[in-house]
């Protein structure tokens, strides 16, 4: 029964990749997360996926949608500036309803910023991040279990769905080491028709395209996938409750701000104050439903967002609450971490104020 | 089939039959046809996979009765190259115009080419944007009139067309390099031996193999279908020789 280990999330992740069933795999070195691409290079030899080390991120998210096309399970990786670059690419990709698994391990910007742990690329995650209408399936792990768990559910989602899945991670999560419980390997049986693999005699040809010149047709495409994502968005919300039972307060993080966040809400409970954490595992699909039945309860006094970014994910709660209850935010930049103290004292000022 | 006819022209039945999009004159209809003769010949339509970008032959995939992959612009090879890692034993080529290979995708093709990446690119170079609607491409000639370059290229400012096959067949894995033509049915026969070849060299795993078009444009180059041969003739095949510039047992050019 699987495997525990002592891992770095980046290799972990990798080691994941292998385990599910992982096929193909295309990237270009970046920090912080080049343990991803030396982890499987380091493997390769005991395995048969195919690892190429692409000119650039353009061209690994382009190989990336021709080895899905052809059938294969198929996975990147990358921080920010890089995956900046894979938009295009992701844009065609969810278009031509290809199966794959994307992963940002996401450091601070913007521009080539810094290397230290963000998560000021939520919006380019949870709004599709190319152009035109499409959302990529995003989650969201806080730990280095999260980055084996999410990328196994990212392969699978993804092959459900026929759509691109991401892990948004972060810097600290890729980089910190943590015990980590490594499932068996999942035998994987492709089951593609649409694939390009070659038009044998019993069928027509398979054709993998994001181009429909006729507006007609290309409404009706869009219409299609927004019917998968409205699919997606009734069947995979995921998120994490903590102590949210008699909160009067609710703290809204996900990745690594739900650490500090639980510590957060352990503090002010030590202190007398109902603090409760709702963490969203997938960012898109967002948890609005649960959002807006925790904004309906009198109970709850307002709501917090803590991100390491400008606040972002805040507008999202905002939408889902619907003007219910106030919503505040709490978020450090450029790769500065928020320590428990300093979110639990922005928390008391506006516990204060109302 | 009356009696006393005999067959002696035909469509070749991977081609889907559909009537093509393309303008009057134009090499994209014989260089499908041929290629599509050479995946018959071959037998090899239950394993070809092909690539079009974005471009004129974008719509390729209407015509060619074999799975087909649109890609985004300039990506082609970079497409190519991880479905022929995936799929070895399949026949994978990619199926470019000059702005897209030579252009904006110029980094994949130098970097799919160093590799030796096992597929054939099909390069259909005629010096100018056609489906964008006639704008300067990297291959326009010196002094070539086109809606960006309405002056003619200005060399002085946009440097000179690039040669890409005496750029790619540099390339040590690069296995076989060949520049052809349609102008005339001599040409067009040479131009189908060359994807033949290149084909067979796939087959064999002998790395990149590489043919050029050098092409025509009647639209874009406003002028008629025959003015179109002429203008290759007495402008493009002087910067553009034709010829093999690499092939294996054979000396370099």
């Amino acid at each position: 029964m699987g495997e525990t280990k002592l891992m770095k999330g980046n290799e972990a992740l990798a080691e994941a990749a292998i385990r599910a069933g992982m096929q193909g795999y295309f990237g270009y070195p970046i920090t912080p997360q080049s343990e991803v691409i030396e982890y499987l290079a380091l493997e390769e030899p005991k395995h048969n996926y195919v690892l190429l080390q692409a000119e650039s991120e353009v061209a690994a998210i382009n190989m990336v949608y021709g080895a899905a096309a052809a059938g294969s399970r198929v996975m990147t990786t990358t921080s920010s500036p890089g995956f900046s670059l894979m938009q295009e690419g992701l844009s065609y990709i969810a278009c031509a309803e290809l199966p794959c698994v994307t992963v940002n391990v996401c450091r601070g910007g913007p521009g080539l910023g810094t290397i230290q742990p963000s998560q000021g690329d939520y919006f380019q995650a949870v709004r599709g991040g190319g152009h035109g209408d499409y959302q990529l399936i995003v989650l969201a792990p806080n730990s280095v279990q999260e980055m084996v768990d999410h990328t196994v559910l990212g392969f699978e989602l993804a092959d459900k769905y026929r759509t691109p899945a991401m892990l948004l991670s972060d810097g600290a999560i890729g980089q910190m080491m943590e015990k980590v419980d490594l499932p068996d390997p999942i035998p994987y049986k492709p089951d593609k028709p649409w694939a390009t693999t070659g038009k044998t005699p019993d069928r027509e040809r398979n054709i993998i395209t994001s181009l429909y010149i006729k507006s007609e047709v290309m409404e009706k495409v869009n219409d299609r996938l927004q019917a998968k994502y409205q699919k997606i968005t009734d069947n995979e919300v995921r998120f994490e409750e903590y102590h949210l039972d008699d909160a009067e307060v609710v703290v809204m993080a996900y990745g690594l701000s739900s650490r500090i966040c639980k510590k957060v809400v352990d503090l002010a409970r030590e202190s007398g104050i109902k603090m409760g954490l709702l963490r969203p595992i997938t960012l898109w699909p967002f948890p609005e439903k649960k959002v807006a039945e925790l904004a309906s309860l009198d109970r709850v006094k307002f709501f917090f967002s803590v991100e390491m970014s400008v606040g972002q994910m805040v507008q999202d709660i905002r939408l889902a609450a619907e003007g219910k209850k106030p919503i505040y935010f709490y978020g450090r930049k450029g790769g500065i971490v928020p320590t428990p103290d300093e979110v639990l004292e922005f928390a008391r000022k506006k516990i204060e104020e109302n | 089939m009356k009696e006393g006819y005999e067959v002696i022209y035909k469509r070749p039945a991977a081609l889907t039959g559909k009537r093509m999009h393309y303008c009057p004159g134009c090499f994209h209809s014989t260089i499908h046809k041929m290629l599509m003769e050479v995946v018959q010949e071959m037998d090899v339509q239950d394993k070809t996979i092909g690539i079009c970008p974005v471009g004129c032959s974008v719509f390729a995939y209407d015509y060619l009765d074999v799975d087909m992959q649109q890609a985004a612009h300039g990506r082609a090879a970079a497409v190519a190259t991880a479905v022929k890692r995936m799929l070895p034993d399949r026949f994978v080529f990619s199926y470019q115009g000059d702005g897209d290979l030579a252009a904006i995708g110029t980094a994949e093709t130098i970097h799919a080419c160093n590799r030796g990446e096992n597929f054939t690119f099909i390069f259909i170079n005629n010096g100018i944007y056609g489906m964008t609607g006639g704008q300067m491409a990297p291959t326009t000639l010196d002094g070539q009139k086109t809606t960006t370059s309405p002056y003619g290229r200005d060399t002085s400012k946009v440097g000179m067309p690039l040669k890409m096959c005496e750029i790619v067949s540099q390339f040590e894995k690069v296995a076989y390099v060949e520049r052809i033509t349609c102008n005339t049915p001599a040409n067009s026969r040479k131009a189908k031996r060359a994807l033949k070849k290149a084909f067979e060299y796939q087959q064999q795993g002998l790395g990149t193999t590489f043919i050029e078009v050098a092409s025509n444009c009647p639209s874009g180059w406003k002028c008629t279908p025959e003015e179109s041969l002429d203008w290759l003739k007495d402008k493009v095949f002087p910067y553009y020789p034709l010829g093999v510039f690499k092939e294996p047992g054979k000396p370099a050019k």
